[in-house]
């Protein structure tokens, strides 16, 4: 039995993780809800936004700049690939748009690995994030806690776009029945656009983040996507609740294995996963039947 | 009157060309850039390839978790054989295997209920698990990161005399052999009862169900094949290179198998090992030239979304598509000039010739007298949350009776049919089928009970030929909801042959027994879509709207094809047609708003002001609703 700081220490590992697969999750289940794409390029995504930052922050030497300016790369990225690929796919079969993206996600890697090798590189913790924290009865880097609050308030903020906007009112009419939404003589077109764009800026962001946690190499979204997948699983397909809650969930089962046995921190969230199959197929959140 | 079967060495042509490339690419390949060891790893991946394009070629199951049983087997055949456990490497492969296969069992079972995008996250996550089990909890017996080295070859016979299939050629010809038996099975296996299934579930997977096959069954049987050939190759691989690396669990290794799959070809069985030659080939060579060492993989993902985009048969696929497509086009461009006339309206005559041909259905006669009730439908109700569709509905249905259901728009028919067959679940209330319980059991088992139904919006199997949608619906009559008959072939049952070429027969359709049914006219689809609810030799035959979208002559056709199905079996019949229904149904169940009206004979309801002012809204019976 661990001792109660190592387990709390280790809840907030969880929380920083989980918070994060929240947001990539999110990107991916807004996509998945309202165009139907399961996005295989997601965890290329990942990889890409993380070295958007390496980049801009040896050009800008600051952090902040660096994520606006790299925001606006996966912007135009997400963009890009709706535009030039992925529209053309909303009508195929899942297994086409699966492939399709797979293929992205290996072009998109391949290229960051003919750019910058395939060694991992160092993002440096911004200047303000340095050090670490007094919380009470135990010592937490600064960085992972600011790390939770602008992941918080990101996702608030998607919240509120999804919510409390009429083009999010859109998107969540998209996501319960596309083909009414396109009766009413709703433009999806540009809906469409705009999740698929969002989706890719909400995973872009997430590696930003990252970045300086861990070392950066083309091939690190992988597990994340992998994770992301057991997430939206979790919380159910297309549901943006449910991507929080279960992106939290995972985080916490995650770190609080390894609390106790890490070798079985992984294994233990494919297994809830596989249980979950049983019991509640449709998710945490979600609706019987949707996909 | 039936096309040539299986048979002879025209039909075994395809294994005779692998067997010819097996031999040959050793000699020839070399000179390309392929090693002798280069093409042994091309056959490990064209090995679990077999299994793998029977899963997602044929059933159409899309896996991104194949390195989970490539990993099983591989590890299991080499804990078994490094620890000392076993000494044999065919006994440890066959362990190995079979391991794989029990792991695919279990996760094929949770896989298969979902679809689409379910199932690939679902395979793609309990691929990751597969890694960090080995990685980390049995890494005392994997290795975990290191892998297991010094896995031993195989030898030969037995003591003294036995020889080692060393490196290079013998571990070539090793591979070959197998990957050869590999195929053969593989073919037979797409050749096989369960291979049509297994294709018809990837054309439309509900329509399977609904003519009484098992579906999840199926699927799940097409997964453990894949699990096992992927095992196989992961023991194979072991052997071959001394050490069972972890990577063979990786994501990576699961991704790798797709993208060959598609650019070799899916469905057509040597896609992958096609696409390995690729990927390995392009991996080796491009590395070779200085500047594109670390593009070889960038040049394979574009490739891949060009095929993806583009060309999405695969190499393979596409060859042979060009080749099919010059054997058949003569067949084809006659068949649609045939469709062409159909539709043109000229071919109405011919079909209303037909009814002057008095054919027997091998069909089970109704073994009961007149007065026995074939289907009860008992106080049937279906409520989507305020809104009662159904609400208390029951009627009897005398066998040997043609038995219809009308009612305006909205008043609950088709959710009526549906739960009668038990395509949707009644809130509450039962049907009885002679007498006993149908509802609760699914749709599948409904249809093996005997209760068939033909859609109001045709769902046939739009790729296959007449004779295929067809067989698909006898062979679940004759073989039931579930066996697993992988080598015989799937045209080898007589009794399910003479089924077709009645049916084929009696609606008209042995002219276009080889024709695809997108092909056909719009009333070819009509009567294929009744023939294939008949092909089930069902007691009850349930007809949603068959007149729906004919021409006149059409209708009269249809609805004398329906007397003479109504002299073998029970029918239920949903129709607008009201000339038609009085000219046809002995009983008719009156629906408004979800409840029961009226129930009486044709003269009964004729007559019933009730009807009269509810249905027709005063309207005289004969302007179609």
């Amino acid at each position: 039995m661990p001792s109660w700081p190592a387990l709390a220490s280790q809840a907030f590992n969880g929380l920083a993780l989980g918070s994060l697969l929240a947001l990539v999750s999110s990107g991916l289940t807004i996509i998945l809800g309202t165009l139907g794409v399961l996005n295989f390029a997601h965890g290329a995504l990942f990889a890409v936004g993380a070295y958007a930052a390496f980049v801009m922050l040896q050009y800008t030497q600051s952090f902040l700049l660096a994520i606006a300016v790299g925001c606006g790369f996966m912007l135009v990225l997400g963009f890009l690939l709706e535009r030039l690929i992925i529209r053309f796919f909303y009508g195929r079969p899942h297994e086409d748009q699966i492939l399709v993206t797979y293929g992205i996600g290996i072009v998109l890697v391949e290229c960051v690995r003919a750019v910058f090798g395939g060694n991992a590189q160092r993002v440096p913790t911004p200047s303000w994030g340095q050090g670490a924290t007094q919380l009470g009865f135990l010592i937490y880097p600064t960085y992972r806690l600011q790390l939770i609050a602008i992941i918080a308030t990101l996702l608030v903020g998607l919240y509120l776009v999804l919510y409390r906007t009429s083009m999010g009112l859109v998107v969540r009419a998209g996501i319960e029945n596309p083909g009414m939404v396109g009766i009413l003589g709703i433009n999806l077109r540009r809906t469409f656009l705009l999740v698929f764009a969002i989706g890719v800026v909400a995973v872009g962001l997430a590696g930003m983040l990252y970045a300086p946690v861990v070392a950066v190499t083309p091939d690190m979204g992988a597990n994340f996507m992998a994770q992301s997948f057991v997430v939206i699983v979790l919380g159910g397909l297309g549901s943006f609740p449910g991507a929080v809650v279960g992106g939290l969930i995972a985080g916490e089962i995650v770190s609080l294995t390894s609390a106790f046995n890490s070798s079985y921190s992984e294994v233990m969230l494919y297994a809830l996963m596989a249980l979950l199959l049983v019991l509640r197929p449709q998710g945490l959140f979600g609706s019987e039947g949707r996909v | 009157m039936s096309i040539a079967r299986s048979g002879g060495l025209r039909s075994h042509t395809p294994e005779l060309a692998i067997l010819l490339t097996l031999i040959a690419a050793p000699v020839v390949l070399p000179h390309l850039g392929f090693s002798i060891d280069l093409l042994t790893r091309v056959l490990n991946w064209g090995l679990i390839g077999l299994g793998f394009d029977i899963l997602f070629g044929l059933a159409g199951l899309l896996s991104f978790g194949q390195a989970a049983f490539y990993g099983a087997g591989g590890f299991v055949t080499a804990y078994l054989l490094v620890s000392g456990t076993l000494t044999s490497v065919w006994l440890a492969l066959a362990a190995g295997t079979i391991s794989a296969g029990a792991f695919g069992l279990i996760v094929g079972w949770l896989a298969v209920r979902r679809i689409g995008i379910y199932f690939t996250m679902i395979t793609l996550a309990f691929g990751q698990m597969a890694y960090f089990i080995e990685n980390s909890p049995l890494s005392h017996y994997t290795g975990g990161e290191n892998g297991i080295p010094g896995v031993p070859v195989p030898m030969l016979g037995f003591g003294e005399h036995a020889i080692r299939v060393g490196a290079g050629l013998p571990m070539y010809v090793l591979f070959a052999v197998i990957f050869f038996g590999g195929y053969v099975l593989a073919r037979r296996i797409v050749c096989s009862p369960v291979g049509a299934i297994l294709l018809a579930i990837k054309e439309n997977t509900a329509r399977v169900a609904m003519l009484g096959h098992n579906v999840p069954a199926y699927k799940l049987t097409a997964f453990v094949i894949a699990a096992l050939y992927a095992g196989l190759a992961g023991g194979l691989l072991g052997s071959f290179q001394s050490y069972m690396p972890p990577d063979a669990f990786a994501l990576e290794t699961s991704g790798q198998l797709v993208v060959q799959t598609i650019v070799g070809g899916a469905n057509t069985l040597i896609g992958p090992l096609v696409g390995a030659a690729v990927w390995l080939w392009l991996r080796d060579n491009l590395q070779l030239i200085p500047g594109l060492s670390t593009l070889w993989k960038l040049v394979l993902g574009i490739a891949f979304i060009v095929l993806v985009v583009a060309l999405r048969r695969g190499i393979c696929g596409e060859i042979i598509h060009w080749w099919t497509e010059r054997r058949t086009l003569s067949a084809r461009q006659a068949a649609e000039a045939v469709t062409e006339t159909i539709e043109a309206g000229r071919g109405a005559m011919e079909a209303s010739s037909r009814k002057q041909r008095d054919t027997t259905l091998p069909l089970p006669s109704p073994a009961t007298a007149d007065s026995d009730i074939a289907l009860e439908a008992c106080a049937l109700a279906r409520h989507y949350g305020g809104l009662k569709a159904v609400d208390g509905v029951s009627f009897k249905v005398r066998a040997g009776t043609i038995h219809a259901v009308i009612g305006p728009n909205g008043a609950g028919k088709s959710t009526l049919f549906k739960m009668l067959l038990d395509e949707v679940s009644p809130t509450s209330g039962h049907v009885l089928l002679f007498g006993s319980q149908v509802t609760g059991h699914g749709v599948s088992r409904t249809a093996q009970f005997g209760i068939a139904k033909s859609n109001q919006l045709n769902q046939l199997f739009p790729n296959l030929s007449v004779r295929k949608n067809l067989r698909i619906a006898a062979l679940a009559r004759c073989r039931g909801p579930l066996r697993i008959d992988l080598l015989r072939t799937a045209d080898s049952l007589v009794e399910v042959e003479a089924q077709i070429d009645a049916i084929m027969a009696l609606l008209n359709l042995a002219r276009r027994a080889d024709t695809p049914a997108h092909i056909l006219a719009y009333g070819e689809k009509r009567r294929l879509e009744i023939g294939m609810a008949l092909a089930t030799s069902p007691k009850v035959l349930l007809l949603d709207e068959p007149l729906a979208g004919m021409s006149p002559s059409e209708r009269a056709a249809t609805c004398a094809l329906i007397r003479d199905i109504a002299r073998t079996c029970t029918i239920v019949i949903v129709e607008h047609d009201l000339d038609a229904i009085f000219g046809l149904a002995e009983r008719i169940t009156v629906l408004y708003e979800g409840r029961l009206l009226a129930d009486g004979t044709a003269d009964e309801i004729r007559s019933n002001q009730q009807v009269q002012d509810a249905y027709l809204g005063g309207l005289h019976a004969h302007e179609p609703a």
